[in-house]
């Protein structure tokens, strides 16, 4: 069922499809073919971002009014019906949510992108032969490119919460490339699963929904309830939100922990996830 | 698993003497699930009853054959008889099961079951598109823009989501893509039937000018006169096996007696 073309780079004219008997495909061609493509990733991305919300009435303005709107629902819900939080430090509370919100959100938004891209890329796969990881990859340079407008709403919400600014807060993007790279190895698994089985689909928003819970988006890290304490650290999202929102929101450097499990987590994701993908991409033009 | 330098070297010394697509005893197997999409539900209920959910198709079974530079081979063959199959293998979509296929020069595609095209982006946007997965750069699709828009004589409508194209337009962009890609070698699935009477003379006209430009061809079509008027050489597949090969018109006419004697006696016939 497998076969494995010729690395095109040196010898751009010869393919030779043949059946080899372990999952993956050889790895150095299909990467350099990768990079070879890597402008055809670049221009789907592009190409969707800007096909997206053109037949909205407020268009790219979406991209700053989603954040506001996800703010203002869950400002509601923690805040007011809830009514958590004692007046104190309400301002950095919120600012917290929103930070945490944000990249939660991106995180979920880039993985949901990425499982569907395979699926959802259906008549491409039939008609050309490339590297199917291109797909997922698109997909979350899409998800970052429009989280991008998202930071700059944060930084509003920071400043009208009369937030300092901080030195430390700059270092916060180290966690959300960490983030982007644990999203896109999730985002593979899933894309890989959603084609054998296609109720990932439905399943993947609770799924999504349970892990925001459980993630400290909400709460501080350090406010987990009693109950999970014994095992949030194995949550990957403790340490890669928790600690971008520590930068972020606070300024405080994460303890080197943080720093090594987040680590940890975007490549153990993204191993696992790459590999799997190589393993089941050709049979996916059967399974479409 | 690469080409060996043993392998290359004639080649390089002289690329005509080998052939374009090699394809020896290639057999291809789908394993696909009964249902149309497969479930979590239908899964855990056969793994309940102990059922495995594939089910073989043998699409194609041992077929061995070598097209040389510069042919322009005819595929023909009833429903099912696993021609595209065999040009997706050959096209590298589709990896074959057992076998080996051995593809010289860059291969076009231009196969039947959609064009890889997304509907909610413009006519351009999609060319560009689908040039950079076939893994040109940039500037080779600037090079080739001008000539596709041209060939497919679609105008403004370039500029305009594909959703807005009638299924004609569709298929004269496809068909204008697939040929101005320079490919060495140009995969064809049932395209002449799309577009109208001027276009497919139009089309019929680009393809023989390719085929005289020696590029190798694969056409799929049940258009026997279009066969007999483009191909020089002929396959017949049939239930994923390789009934015949030869001359345009002897395999024509041995698939036409088959079709009208039916399966049972042409294979007796055969026997003999």
């Amino acid at each position: 069922m497998n076969a494995t073309s010729v690395d095109e780079e040196f010898n751009p004219s010869v393919h030779v499809y043949e059946p080899h008997k372990v999952g993956l495909p050889a790895l150095r061609p299909y990467f350099k073919a990768l990079w070879q493509r890597r402008e055809f990733a670049a221009e789907m991305s592009r190409t969707n971002i800007r096909a997206a919300n053109t037949n909205t009435f407020f268009g790219q303005v979406w991209l700053v009014l989603n954040p506001l709107l996800l703010a203002a629902v869950y400002y509601l819900l923690v805040d007011i019906i809830a009514g958590g939080g004692s007046k104190i430090d309400a301002g950095e509370r919120f600012a917290h949510m929103c930070g945490g919100l944000f990249a939660f959100y991106y995180f979920s938004g880039a993985m949901t992108a990425g499982a569907a891209s395979v699926v959802g890329g259906g008549k491409l796969l039939m008609n050309q032969s490339f590297p199917r990881m291109l797909l997922p990859l698109s997909a979350v340079r899409t998800a970052f490119f429009r989280f991008l407008p998202t930071l700059g709403v944060y930084l509003v919400i920071h400043l009208v919460m009369r937030q300092p600014l901080r030195w430390p807060m700059l270092l916060a993007p180290a966690f959300l490339i960490m983030l982007t790279i644990f999203a896109a190895g999730m985002g593979m698994i899933f894309a890989a699963l959603q084609v054998y089985f296609r109720d990932t689909t439905s399943f993947l928003p609770y799924f999504v929904r349970i892990w925001l819970y459980l993630s400290p988006v909400l709460w501080f890290a350090e406010q987990a309830p009693p109950k999970f304490k014994g095992f949030i650290q194995y949550n990957p999202l403790y340490s890669l939100i928790g600690g971008w929102a520590d930068l972020l929101v606070r300024g405080d450097i994460p303890k080197w922990q943080m720093w090594a499990g987040a680590g940890f987590w975007a490549i153990l994701a993204f191993v696992i996830g790459s590999l799997f993908f190589m393993s089941r991409e050709r049979e996916f033009v059967v399974r479409l | 698993m690469s080409v060996s330098d043993t392998e290359k070297k004639p080649m390089q010394k002289s690329p005509s003497d080998i052939p374009a697509v090699k394809v020896q005893d290639v057999s291809i197997t789908y394993r696909t699930t009964f249902e149309r999409v497969p479930t979590f539900k239908s899964a855990l209920v056969r793994f309940g009853r102990g059922e495995r959910a594939v089910r073989e198709v043998k699409a194609v079974q041992n077929v061995s054959f070598d097209v040389n530079h510069g042919t322009t081979i005819g595929i023909i063959g009833a429903n099912g008889a696993g021609k595209s199959t065999l040009m997706r293998a050959v096209a590298g979509i589709l990896p074959p099961t057992s076998g080996r296929i051995e593809v010289h020069g860059r291969v076009s595609t231009l196969l039947s079951l959609g064009v890889g095209f997304n509907a909610a982006l413009s006519g351009k946007e999609n060319v560009v598109l689908g040039g950079l997965a076939a893994g040109l750069s940039r500037k080779e699709i600037e090079a080739r823009y001008e000539e596709i828009a041209e060939f497919a004589e679609l105008g403004d409508f370039m500029e305009m989501p594909m959703r807005t194209y009638s299924s004609g337009m569709f298929s004269r962009l496809a068909f204008s893509v697939a040929v101005h890609m320079d490919p060495d070698i140009l995969l064809i699935d049932e395209a002449l039937s799309a577009g109208d009477a001027s276009f497919k003379t139009k089309a019929a006209a680009k393809m023989s000018e390719l085929v005289t430009n020696s590029r190798t061809m694969f056409l799929v079509s049940h258009a026997m006169s279009s066969v007999r008027e483009l191909c020089n050489d002929c396959i017949w597949l049939h239930k994923g096996k390789l009934m015949m090969r030869g001359e345009p018109n002897e395999v024509i006419q041995a698939y036409t007696k088959f079709l009208q004697v039916g399966e049972a006696e042409a294979v007796s016939l055969e026997d003999l």
